[in-house]
């Protein structure tokens, strides 16, 4: 039909597409097959769809229109079927960057993203398409942007992250309080911008321990944004230096992928090193 | 031997409607598979060739140039007459002008470091007016930069051409571009941005959102010959072909792309040789002749609409300016060359055929001449004399709501002024001595700072 199409094989043209779509007036989504091959459109991201309201003096928007994009790693997806490309976006003022951790989250954070009048790029954990398995309610409802959601409370240490990360970390909770006697909060981020700096915050002056997971590689990774705001705001609540566990700053392998990523036992280190300090 | 001839015949038959393989049936070496010649691959529409050939752009001639008027200003050919109403063409002849006299007017203020930047239009005006004049008022316009006779055309005054470029409170963009960077949304004219070819695959699907809704109307977008190396372009033509887009390509040859000549920026046949190869429809027009841009643009238009397809328009012109107030073309380029097509240039040509019509004159022209700078300047005074919108304006459509951490960051930004404000140009900015900013709880809040 003419609403739902095939498009011929150009990120850039499917990106600049919406764009013109939104601009046309039409409410546009835009899939972009992997996140992993997202990048030949990151111009028309950055430099149009972010900044199309501002240049303009607010005479034109393309609000209208949402990527929608797979990402994370998947068991098998090596280099090109399993990056998470959100830090890159994080650093785009004008666009709003959303990841869901699961079906219900999923359908009411991307009705948020559609209806936003901003443009928007919803990263969907691909994993969890078939790893998820929620009751999702058939009716209407949509779930805030910017705002992050206490998952599990806990007193002891603060855990953040976001898509796959917060299942990984909610068992990293259950192995910390079995272990370590540790109750550990759990957030998922859920928006990465703009983000919910005071529910983090708010955390972290409870627990003065703060522990941010991603499988993004972890120089620049969103974990460093994160940790750089809440040492500021939150100094002399810290009982000890933030820790961060992400994906070693290599490409994402193959064969090795069980050795790469932000696993629950690498999160369990992170934890002890925090209660220890 | 009829038996044979009759059998062979029937065998024929038979091989020509059933589209299956087939042996060469029976001892003669005449008879052939007839359907054999016509491959199945999908999308398919030729015919097998047995000569090994390979197809030379070398060997074939250049797309025509489209033309109506000559360089004198007379019909070349009748029947292509438009033969637009005295009061257009007069319309035309104006815009195109009082373009050139703003032109002259803010190439030369950037000199003298009023304005930061500028680019000029000369040479190309009747690119501008003629496409413009040929479309309807709503159609949308996405453009490159060298584009501003559009606008001109559709009503966009001379006060905000020039605000825009003092980038000054009564800029609709509010100062947050370079001077040139324009937009519309009255006159459907989205704002300029300075990446190139950006517009191309964004205006191939605000066509398409066109084309949905029905409304009758089409997209134009303009681009130069270098911008058209982009991928963007590529992706921009085959997008509108392959969905079908109401959209009108119309690419500004203008011989540079700033210093890169044509000759490095393509080896094929211009831009209009690629239009086939995406199932455009194409044509080639002189640039310079603005009812021939016109009917071409007109006929475009139509076949966008009737038909949701795509049409590439090249019209060939030049670039008699520098490329922006940031080149010195003598570098790249001969004297000659630049005075050639000056001495021969749209407006002259346009002019030349008014006063066959007897439609104007020398005392009409100097009139003009006196007139259209006068009004340029008038404008121009009062655009420098504004000053430039409050600096809070920066923290704005960012997002169509400010963010708590933008908000933050405004106060800071506030903070930091009502300390240092003497470092600070502050008294070129609109309402510098009171910070008013609305609080997270929205209510407004002012902290005054006096001078004496």
């Amino acid at each position: 039909g003419d609403r739902v199409f095939n498009s011929p094989l150009s990120e850039q043209g499917i990106v600049a597409f919406g764009i013109g779509l939104a601009v046309g007036g039409a409410t546009a989504i835009a899939e972009i097959q992997f996140a992993d091959y997202i990048f030949p459109a990151f111009d028309q991201i950055t430099n149009e769809a972010a900044k199309f309201r501002y240049r303009s003096g607010n005479l034109f928007d393309c609000g209208k229109l949402t990527i929608r994009t797979p990402c994370g790693a998947v068991g098998h997806g090596a280099l090109y079927h399993s990056q998470s490309p959100e830090a890159f976006f994080a650093h785009i003022p004008g666009i709003k960057v959303v990841i869901p951790r699961g079906p219900y989250q999923a359908k009411g954070l991307l009705l948020s993203c559609i209806r936003d009048p901003n443009p928007c790029v919803f990263f969907e954990p691909k994993i969890l398409y078939r790893g998820a398995i929620e009751e999702v309610p058939t009716k209407d409802y949509t779930l805030p942007l910017s705002q992050a959601e206490v998952v599990q409370e806990g007193n002891d240490v603060t855990l953040v992250g976001w898509g796959t990360q917060v299942h990984v970390l909610l068992e990293v909770a259950k192995i910390a309080q079995e272990k370590l006697g540790m109750s550990c909060e759990v957030i998922d981020l859920r928006t990465i911008l703009p983000w919910d700096s005071d529910t983090i915050c708010k955390s972290v002056v409870k627990t003065g321990r703060l522990l941010v997971a991603h499988e993004a590689t972890h120089t620049m990774g969103f974990a460093a944004e994160i940790a750089a705001t809440v040492q500021s705001e939150c100094f002399l609540n810290l009982e000890s230096p933030i820790e961060r566990v992400c994906g070693y700053d290599t490409p994402f392998p193959h064969v090795f992928e069980p050795f790469y990523i932000p696993d629950q036992w690498k999160c369990l280190e992170g934890i002890k090193k925090l209660v220890n300090y | 031997m009829a038996a044979k001839l009759g059998g062979a015949l029937r065998t024929l038959r038979y091989l020509t409607t059933r589209p299956v393989s087939c042996r060469l049936i029976g001892t003669s070496p005449s008879v052939r598979c007839v359907h054999e010649d016509r491959p199945q691959f999908p999308g398919s529409k030729s015919k097998f060739t047995y000569k090994l050939s390979f197809l030379d752009p070398d060997e074939e001639a250049g797309i025509p140039v489209y033309r109506v008027m000559n360089s004198e200003g007379e019909m070349t050919e009748k029947s292509e007459d438009p033969k637009i109403d005295k009061t257009t063409v007069l319309k035309m002849y104006r815009d195109m002008t009082l373009l050139n006299s703003m032109d002259k007017i803010l190439y030369e203020s950037q000199r003298q470091g009023r304005i930061s930047f500028y680019m000029t239009n000369f040479g190309e005006e009747a690119t501008h007016i003629g496409s413009a004049s040929a479309l309807h008022p709503e159609d949308m316009v996405f453009g490159q930069y060298r584009e501003a006779g559009v606008l001109m055309w559709r009503g966009f005054t001379l006060d905000q051409f020039i605000n825009q470029c003092y980038g000054n409170t009564e800029d609709v963009g509010k100062g947050r571009q370079m001077p040139v960077h324009y937009g519309s949304q009255d006159l459907h004219f989205v704002t300029i941005s300075s990446p190139l070819a950006t517009q191309m695959p964004q205006a191939s699907g605000a066509a398409y959102a066109f084309k949905r809704a029905q409304n009758g109307k089409c997209v134009i977008c303009y681009f130069g010959e270098g911008a058209a190396s982009e991928g963007d372009a590529h992706a921009a033509f085959n997008f509108a072909a392959t969905l079908d887009c109401p959209v009108i390509f119309f690419c500004r040859n203008n011989g540079y792309a700033i210093s890169t000549p044509t000759s490095d920026q393509y080896r094929g046949d211009g831009i209009a040789s690629r239009g086939s190869g995406y199932g455009m429809l194409t044509i080639r027009v002189d640039g310079n002749d603005v009812f021939a841009v016109h009917n071409v643009t007109k006929e475009a238009r139509e076949i966008c609409v009737s038909h949701n397809r795509p049409v590439l328009i090249e019209a060939m012109t030049y670039r008699i300016g520098h490329h922006s107030t940031s080149d010195d073309s003598s570098m790249y380029r001969k004297k000659g060359e630049v005075v050639k097509f000056d001495t021969n240039n749209p407006i002259g040509r346009l002019r030349s055929y008014m006063v066959k019509q007897g439609w104007w004159n020398d005392d009409q022209e100097n009139e003009w001449k006196e007139e259209s700078k006068k009004m340029v300047m008038e404008s121009f005074a009062k655009a420098e004399k504004r000053k430039k919108p409050n600096p809070t304006e920066l923290f704005k459509d960012v997002y169509e709501e400010i963010p708590p951490h933008l908000q933050k960051q405004m106060d800071s930004l506030k903070e930091h002024l009502s300390k240092n404000e003497d470092k600070y140009p502050t008294q070129n900015y609109e309402a510098c001595k009171e910070y008013m900013y609305q609080d997270l709880s929205g209510s407004m809040v002012g902290v005054t700072r006096s001078h004496s």
